[in-house]
């Protein structure tokens, strides 16, 4: 049954249908749906005459702009090489020591070496730089390998028991785990090398003398007859109170009974030697702002 | 409800429960020691668990009623409830994931509450949970009211129905366990893909037998949508999980594809699964609720003809502008970009349609917040459709991809459009399916929309602001050529907004929760009223002499 009614409020007419009370209209298509149809198409007609657009069976369409992503991506890639070969030429070959004299590249340093340390580095390292247990602050002064412009370019290069070639060696004996000292002679060293720190312990004289005769033994080899580290071999300076791990007995034990193999990432080959640069220039610079 | 069933239905449903759970015990034998295993054992409980029901009413005496006299509503009810429930499940896993990206202590180290195993439970809960089980429900009722027709067969509805949140079912314990093909919205691996297969084939063959009962000559633009929905996903479903298994005793596959090929693949699924499953089968629930509670006529039928066509033909294109500046080839993009732009007109030619249609009732979206639902989704879908055709261009794309903007957009959609107007057919269609005069309280239908808009805005104007600044902070660069931010810094300015984002979500979860009480509150306590005519009209001569069953 088929009936058109006219509705009362549009004065359009139904269908004629009707679906369980629901009826339609017949409404003609507005006319701006009938624009919008046609400026979308024109647009897109346009748009796939002047660029790639359709396939063909063993190419496509290619437009008349020759308009090409894969070639303008590799051009603006190269000019902004292009941009930057003046300073990072400069800064992969001058010394640390002139970089710093010349107040345009440093701007260059300046601007670029934060975002990259926070990209790279600050994962282990902290946003701050200043470490965490297992991560050694590069702020404090309390260097492992030498904090000098050519120790720390040479860490980034090759870094720490890291699969590079060249990579430094950087090996705390498990002592415990090796039967090389017993439980309670660690606990003997622990003691020892937290009084070196002047950290508190309740360790009897007679104990303390033990754990030095038992550190120059076992210990002095790496970490030096006064325990002020050895920068050749990574061993930590144990006098002073920067810690990588940490002093507390558990930590400390921990260190001592089952060794420890830090792993710092080999830089090169990921970074340039320009960007190496600055890093080592930033965190030079953010060192001697945190110790003044 | 078994005992609605005759002897000859409830024998089947043992048979095919008995089935099911030995196809379960088979997935748990092959699949000792492995995820797959578990979806065994979770097969067999849930299949036992319906054999359990059915052999419980075994016996019961035939049913007295005129069957062809009434609708089958039973799986339509119980559809309804299940996407409640799925939709608090969903969003609530929506907003624990959002607050682990602002307090990342929230993950609680435990392998399966990780963000990535989270994530997946989120969306397919909220799209497949909620959406599947709201659609497969209205599809249900709106087939039948608009065919005069009730549903061809009294099994399959069941099958179809449960069969689906089985699969739901595994495919979110699956992701708790790790399993995972990596296809973002076809996460589940090729058991459970395989699995919905045949619930889909058995979907659309009912949804067939069904129309070609109906006692109308002409078909209804909603069940266009939904015959839309059921058809294309299927299509979809089936090409983008072609896979080969690792092994039939494991949870791992590999796709057919690779590569390019895959990505485009995964590309043309995931946008019309946003096309066919969050828009075509939502129009049909648009196209039906809308005129039915503002009782107007359809604005015009020619715009929805022309709006139809254009979204199914134009869509089908689209989903290579997910992967502008990639691999792909250049005219793959193009073509991508072009078809979504000429796709806006069609997409708002519906939605303007919708609105249209509200004239002459507007007093009645003033004074009825489940029409204002309504009204609400299809201003949200204008939106959101206007937004998706402006970041399929490149330019605009090369700002907005990878960044929340994205993640804005989807949930201006998700939000705004599929949960709204799904929230508002549950409040239109409760009533009268259960034979209640209303709702059990119109002021927390009014309150739920209020909270659902809040959340929706507060949600969406942040991830604006986020996404925005964070593509704006990714393509910064100093005076010396170089990156001025790392990626670090623009977590720390999305931080705050990763906070709106959790109260937005919040909010809308509240109102979500109301709405499942205020459901289960009506079935419950609201008064019995019987609607005027509800049930199957052939021709005059036909009226039944039973009215529709209880
Ligand atoms: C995967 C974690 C990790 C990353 C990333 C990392 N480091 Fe390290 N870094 C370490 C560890 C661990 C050590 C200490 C190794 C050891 O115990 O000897 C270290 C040591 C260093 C040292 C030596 C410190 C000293 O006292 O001599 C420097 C310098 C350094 N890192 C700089 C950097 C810079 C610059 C970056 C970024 C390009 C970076 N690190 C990235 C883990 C990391
Ligand atoms: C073979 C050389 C070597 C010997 C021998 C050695 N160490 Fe070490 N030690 C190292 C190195 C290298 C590190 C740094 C390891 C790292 O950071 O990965 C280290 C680290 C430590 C630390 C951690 C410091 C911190 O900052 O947390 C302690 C404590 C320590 N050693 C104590 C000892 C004691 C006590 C002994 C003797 C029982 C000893 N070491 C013997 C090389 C050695």
């Amino acid at each position: 049954m088929s009936v058109r009614e006219r509705d009362p409020l549009t004065g359009h007419e139904t269908t004629g249908h009707e679906w369980n009370g629901i009826t339609e209209l017949n409404t003609r298509v507005p006319r701006v749906i009938w624009w919008a149809v046609g400026i979308t198409h024109v647009w897109a007609l346009i748009y796939w005459v002047l660029m790639p657009a359709w396939p063909l069976v063993t190419t496509y369409t290619r437009g008349l702009l020759g308009y090409d992503d894969q070639e303008r991506v590799e051009r603006q890639v190269a000019a902004a090489y292009a941009v930057r070969t003046d300073w990072t030429t400069a800064l992969a070959t001058l010394p640390a020591e002139e970089v710093r004299q010349d107040a345009a590249l440093m701007s260059h340093v300046a601007r670029t070496a934060p975002s990259l340390f926070g990209d790279n580095c600050a994962g282990c390292h902290g946003a701050d730089a200043a470490g965490g247990p297992g991560f050694p602050s590069l702020v404090d002064n309390a260097w492992l390998w030498g904090g000098e412009a050519e120790a720390i370019m040479e860490t980034l290069r090759v870094g720490i028991n890291a699969p590079h070639p060249d990579s430094r060696w950087a090996q705390m004996p498990a002592f415990g785990e090796t039967d090389i000292l017993t439980r309670p002679q660690v606990r003997i060293v622990v003691d020892y090398v937290q009084s070196l720190s002047g950290l508190e312990t309740v360790a009897t004289q007679e104990r303390l003398a033990e754990g030095e005769i038992l550190f120059a033994e076992n210990c002095a080899s790496c970490h030096g007859e006064d325990a002020a580290g050895n920068r050749d071999l990574g061993a930590p300076n144990l006098t002073d109170d920067a810690w990588v791990y940490g002093g507390d007995d558990a930590v400390m034990f921990e260190t001592i009974h089952n060794g420890r193999q830090g792993w710092m990432p080999a830089w090169e080959g990921r970074l340039t030697t320009a960007e190496r640069m600055m890093l080592t220039l930033y965190i030079q610079d953010l060192g001697e702002e945190a110790g003044r | 409800m078994m005992t609605r069933l005759m002897a000859t239905e409830r024998q089947g449903a043992l048979i095919l429960s008995g089935l099911v759970a030995l196809a379960g015990l088979i997935l748990a034998a092959a699949g000792r020691g492995d995820p797959m295993g578990v979806h065994g054992w979770i097969t067999l409980v849930f299949a036992g668990g319906v054999l359990l029901i059915a052999l419980r009413a075994l016996d019961a005496p035939e049913p007295t009623e005129d069957r062809l006299a009434s609708y089958y509503d039973d799986p339509t009810k119980v559809g309804i409830l299940l996407a409640l429930f799925w939709a608090v499940v969903g969003m609530g896993m929506g907003v624990w994931v959002a607050a682990q990206l602002a307090w990342p202590e929230l993950r609680f180290d435990a392998p399966w509450s990780s963000f990535g195993r989270l994530r997946p439970v989120h969306t397919s809960g909220v799209i497949f949970g909620f959406g599947g089980n709201a659609l497969i429900a209205t599809s249900f009722h709106v087939m039948q009211r608009t065919s005069r027709a009730r549903l061809a067969g009294h099994l399959s509805p069941w099958f179809v129905l449960l069969g689906f949140n089985l699969f739901c079912l595994v495919a979110a314990s699956g992701y708790l366990m790790g399993v995972t093909q990596s296809k973002e919205y076809a996460e589940p691996e090729w058991y459970a893909d395989i699995w919905l297969v045949i619930v889909w084939v058995v979907y659309f063959v009912l949804y067939m037998r069904t129309l070609a009962r109906r006692n109308e000559p002409h078909i209804y633009v909603a069940n266009w949508y939904y015959l839309a929905f059921i058809l294309v996903v299927a299509m979809l479903h089936i090409v983008n999980n072609l896979a080969v298994p690792a092994s039939f005793g494991a949870a791992k596959s590999y796709s057919a594809f690779a590569g390019v090929q895959d990505a485009m693949t995964q590309w043309w699924y995931g946008h019309n699964a946003v096309a066919f499953f969050l828009t075509a089968g939502f129009l049909g629930m648009l196209y039906y609720f809308l005129p039915k509670r503002a009782e107007r006529p359809i604005y015009s039928y020619r715009l929805s003809i022309l709006s139809f066509w254009g979204i199914v033909f134009f869509y089908i294109w689209a989903g290579s502008h997910h992967l502008h500046y990639t691999a792909l080839p250049q005219w793959v993009q193009t073509l991508g970009m072009t078809f979504s732009v000429m796709l806006l007109v069609p997409s708002w030619a519906s939605a303007g349609n919708a609105l249209m249609t509200l004239n002459g009732a507007w007093h009645k979206v003033r004074d009825d917040a489940t029409l204002r639902f309504m009204m609400l989704a299809a201003v949200f879908y204008g939106l959101s459709t206007f937004e998706g055709s402006f970041m399929a261009v490149r330019a605009v794309n090369s700002l907005s991809h990878y960044t929340d903007w994205t993640v804005g957009h989807v949930h201006a959609g998700a939000m705004g459009w599929v949960a709204l107007i799904s929230f508002g057919s549950i409040y239109a269609v409760v009533p009268l399916l259960w034979r209640k005069e209303a709702m059990y309280s119109w002021k927390l239908v009014e309150s739920h929309f209020w909270l659902a808009l809040a959340g929706t805005v507060i949600y969406v104007f942040a991830m604006w602001n986020s996404g925005i600044t964070q593509g704006l902070m990714w393509r910064t660069y100093t005076e010396s050529g170089t990156l001025a931010y790392s990626f670090t810094e623009t977590l720390v300015a999305m931080r705050p907004y990763y906070i709106a984002r959790v109260i937005g979500g919040a909010l809308f979860l509240a109102g979500a929760v109301i709405g499942a009480y205020n459901v289960y509150m009506t079935i419950r306590v609201a008064g019995h009223q019987a609607p005027q005519i509800d049930y199957p009209t052939g021709s005059e001569a036909n009226e039944p002499a039973v009215p529709a069953a209880e």
